[in-house]
């Protein structure tokens, strides 16, 4: 049987060193009317068969190496070296699991030290933990982490409707059963509309950065204001957008979360990605998940552990705030050894081409009959397109020709209909920019 | 010897990446908003993947040998699986794609939706949940919002036996609920009285439901299963299946007919889904009918298409769409989970098929009973009888007492760690909570039988080991990367970041 190593001379030793004639007799405290049901599956294959059917249903989805993507909004396309996917497949990190046993995991313990000290980096804060799922996730344990430095006396969570939709969605399946009020994302608020609604009962303010449309704005202000009200400020950021624009760290976020998904982790349908979670030293207890520190073993020799033990659920149990135990392990050293090839240079490069492509492809687009970009404000590598039709109609017409359009904004945004969120990376190149330019010119 | 930190093999102007030249005219930055510096390390390619080579052989892992850590089900990981999730029609498809554009990718998650629904009885699955833990809390949140909708808001109380893991307790605290805690009996099953006990008075209308792990964390069936569960229910409550044992129960019994409302699955458990040295996991949840309507979303449905599909294999028989159930608790995470995961999964049941899986499970038990019996004597066993002093047999793992009266300075931990030195990964100490020294063996069906004999013959020289030279265990390990580690000095010192990697460094 496939995996399964055992002989029928080794089962018939192994059942009768047990002192069992049988299998059956293991289950005896099975329920009897319940023991042993068929289970209705589709029958065995080999591992030929399992290869031509999962290349089979590969090739029924339009995917980045087939098209132009143009797509975004929270997953990117973007160049990963090929040294990363080889260190992911070496076994001795993938099949391991949580360092436990830290004499024999110093290789996942220190780069997941590696990939914090990183994450410090890009973000410009003081820690970051080892991972939460994905960037939505990290962002509601933001909250969790605002409440408790309140000690849960402030109730007010105030958000940027320029978060991405689905991560406003997940903080507010998390705390669904707190008494708390999020507020701020209902209608189209600019940062002074968010900075109005703070008070003495506000635990934060989460702004993105980018924000949700591309757009990078300067939130020194909001950051003194929010202080001033004795709240935290959030700050979900793309870390790619880090290589080039300011830290949140510098102006002042509390904490900093975020995809870590542009880092060398591939698009794969939404998941396994890699939630990032940054925090200034005086709030890092209050952190959630794992987080690894540097120690000594007793012969004074430097090695990484698993610290701040005492604040998780398999110790903490009912008074833990949160209940993760596995994370994005593999995801993180992904980040890690992507970080670490691209370097300080590296990765600048990579921002630059995003932001020089990015600006190359909205101006020509804005020059288009019909269509428009907003091209005063500053934005990274996504841009908000208005169009002269539904972008349902559009992105038809692009698949068509080999290119995946934009993101419909009207899906999430009401007052924005015939307006795409349109994605240009380092990937694309400037005949894929060109033979987009192209398309669109044609459906006026 | 110590592998230097990857910021010591950085020297400025080195480069590891082959970037091209920008093929379009460049555009102004704004300069009043970009960084001063990226303190990044420098590092050549080379040398960056013998940084994370060496990194890697500095750890214990499946692929180098037996891993019985209790409750983590550390089965092979098959490399198919591997190639099959870097295909690029898996790999390079964007999560927003258009129905139309990943219709085999949908396909699939929906056949691993019906699987993993008949695998476990259960009416509808949802993949979305990222781990195990996150599973458990879709499965509170949905208990929480049906009495809610049912005009029962004050049933608030989710019963936890005291032999749960931990994360089942921080579940029920995130979801806004209380937990009451339920001892175990002498032969460490669900104290019936203590749950009729808890099930009566004021208390039964405030019970919200139950979270039971099945086998228990002890590695046991639970002989009450069906008191337990009728009990719980009579009084309104819903039954919480953690189904971080599944491997124990595949084709041997299904929660969903047993009775249980809901439970997770840990895909990186039973269904061989790499553990990714602390992740990435996932955690789907199956529930029966009266809890369909609030699985997280969005889930994958099915829409028959007309016509004869049948003689056309280029004519597709359904169309696949995302659908939020219309009482969802709503999003657990942004899109629809680790799909990486579910593709893995789905490999994995495509190579057993029902029978299969049933032979799974079947040497899943084996193992565990095998070694346990190579144990005996040497060990004590506790729980290794039921409440009428009966034998019994364990599920896929088993508890041992890590300790000897007649070797009083040798604990769990020692034992643990004479087992590196041995060259085995420990069994999970400490746990479950209820068995002091305890440590929880589960040592996986792919494993053989010359393997698991070796883990037996080391666990008996340690046995002796502990009597006769105890040093040896409490100086344990001796042949590992590094020594026992300072934990105190970690979490007082904190040093989190490497200071190179700080501003203006």
């Amino acid at each position: 049987m496939s995996y399964i190593p055992h002989t029928a001379a080794e089962t018939q030793d192994m059942l009768a060193k047990i002192g069992v004639a049988s299998f059956d007799e293991l289950f005896d405290a099975v329920p009897a009317g319940q023991r042993f049901p068929t289970l209705d599956l589709p029958p065995a294959m080999s591992e030929m068969e399992i290869a031509a059917e999962m290349l089979a249903i590969s090739e029924a989805n339009d995917h980045a190496g087939d098209f132009a993507m143009f797509r975004g909004a929270g997953a990117y396309h973007h160049f990963i070296p090929s040294v990363v996917n080889h260190m992911l497949l070496r076994g001795e990190f993938y099949t391991a699991y949580t360092p436990y046993q830290p004499e024999i995991s110093q290789g996942t313990l220190q780069a997941t030290y590696e990939y914090q000290s990183m994450m410090c980096a890009l973000t410009g804060m003081d820690a970051a933990n080892a991972s939460h799922y994905d960037g939505a996730t990290s962002l509601a344990e933001a909250v969790t982490v605002a409440l408790e430095v309140s000690r849960n006396r402030r109730k007010k969570i105030i958000l940027s409707h320029a978060i991405h939709p689905q991560y406003r969605e997940v903080l507010r399946t998390y705390h669904q059963g707190k008494d708390i009020r999020i507020i701020g994302d209902r209608g189209r608020g600019e940062l002074v509309d968010l900075m109005e609604m703070l008070d003495s009962n506000t635990a934060m303010v989460a702004v993105q950065y980018p924000n949700f449309f591309g757009q990078v704005e300067d939130l020194r202000r909001l950051a003194d204001t929010v202080h001033a009200s004795g709240g935290l400020l959030v700050v979900v950021a793309n870390p790619l957008a880090l290589s080039l624009f300011t830290p949140p760290g510098e102006f002042g976020a509390d904490i900093v979360v975020g995809e870590g998904q542009p880092l060398g982790i591939p698009l794969t349908f939404g998941g396994p990605y890699l939630g990032y979670f940054a925090i200034k030293q005086r709030l890092v207890r209050k952190i959630a998940g794992r987080i690894i520190g540097e120690t000594v073993d007793v012969e004074g020799k430097r090695a990484y552990v698993m610290t701040l033990r005492p604040r998780e659920q398999d110790i903490k149990r009912e008074r833990a705030t949160s209940n993760i135990c596995t994370n994005q392990g593999l995801m993180a050293l992904a980040a890690a050894v992507y970080l670490s090839l691209m370097g300080k240079n590296g990765l600048r490069q990579v921002g630059e081409l995003n932001y020089h492509k990015a600006h190359y492809a909205a101006a020509q687009i804005d020059r288009l009959d019909g269509y428009s970009v907003d091209m005063t404000k500053p934005f990274f590598n996504e841009f908000v397109v208005a169009c002269p039709r539904p972008i349902a109609e559009i992105n038809a017409a692009l698949l068509d020709a080999g290119v995946i359009g934009g993101y419909d904004l009207a899906q999430h945004y009401y007052h924005l209909p015939n307006h795409m969120l349109l994605c240009v990376t380092e990937c694309n190149t400037r005949a894929e920019i060109d033979r987009l330019v192209d398309i669109l010119e044609g459906l006026r | 010897m110590s592998e230097p930190i990857i910021y010591d093999l950085s020297a400025p102007g080195r480069s590891g990446v082959n970037l091209p030249a920008p093929d379009v005219p460049t555009a102004p930055l704004p300069n009043e908003l970009l960084r001063d510096d990226l303190p990044l390390p420098e590092v050549g390619e080379l040398q960056v993947v013998r940084h994370f080579v060496r990194l890697s052989q500095l750890n214990y892992s499946i692929d180098t040998g037996l891993y019985p850590l209790g409750s983590c089900t550390m089965k092979y990981n098959p490399k198919i699986n591997e190639d099959a999730a870097r295909l690029p029609g898996l790999a390079q498809l964007h999560p927003l794609a258009d129905p139309e554009s990943c219709q085999g990718a949908m396909m699939l998650m929906h056949e691993l939706q019906s699987w993993l629904g008949e695998i476990s009885g259960f009416e509808a699955v949802s993949l979305t949940p990222a781990a195990g833990a996150q599973g458990e809390f879709a499965g509170i949140l949905m208990i929480r919002q049906y009495h809610i909708d049912r005009g029962e808001p004050e049933r608030d109380i989710i019963l936890v036996p005291d032999s749960a893991h931990g994360t089942n307790p921080a579940t029920v605290t995130m979801a806004g609920l209380r937990m009451q805690q339920l001892p175990a009996n002498a032969a460490g099953e669900v104290d019936l009285d203590a749950l009729h006990e808890a099930c009566s008075g004021e208390n039964a209308g405030q019970i919200a439901g139950m979270m039971m792990t099945m086998p228990s964390t002890l590695g046991l069936f639970e002989p009450n299963i069906a008191q337990v569960i009728e009990r719980v229910q009579s009084v309104g409550g819903l039954m919480y299946m953690d189904g971080a044992n599944m491997n124990a129960l595949m084709a041997v019994v299904k929660p969903g007919k047993l009775g249980f409302d809901c439970m997770h699955y840990n895909l990186h458990k039973t269904f061989s889904t790499p553990h990714g040295g602390g992740g990435p996991g996932s955690g789907a949840v199956g529930v029966n009918a009266r809890l369909r309507d609030y699985l997280p979303g969005p889930v994958v449905r099915r829409d028959a298409l007309p016509g004869d599909a049948a003689a056309d294999d280029e004519v597709p028989s359904a169309r696949y769409d995302w659908h939020m159930p219309s009482k969802s608790i709503g999003r657990l995470k942004a899109f629809a989970g680790n799909f990486g995961m579910h593709l893995r999964a789905y490999a994995y049941i495509r190579a057993y098929g029902g029978e299969g899986l049933r032979q799974v499970t079947r040497c899943a038990v084996l193992n565990a009973n095998y070694l346990r019996e190579k144990l005996r004597g040497e060990y004590a066993l506790p729980y290794d009888q039921t409440a009428d002093g009966a034998r019994r047999y364990c599920g896929h793992e088993f508890v041992v007492r890590g300790a000897f009266d007649d070797a009083p300075g040798v604990h769990a931990l020692d034992i643990s760690k004479r087992l590196i030195d041995y060259g085995f990964h420990p069994p999970t100490n400490y746990f479950p909570l209820i068995v002091p020294e305890a440590l929880l063996i589960e040592p996986t069906e792919t494993e053989s039988k010359d393997d698991l004999d070796k883990l037996a013959e080391a666990m008996r020289s340690i046995a002796k080991e502990a009597r006769e030279t105890p040093q040896l265990l409490q100086d344990a390990p001796s042949t590992a990367p590094v020594r026992r580690l300072d934990e105190a000095k970690a979490a007082r010192q904190l040093h989190l970041c490497c200071p190179a990697a700080r501003p203006g460094a």
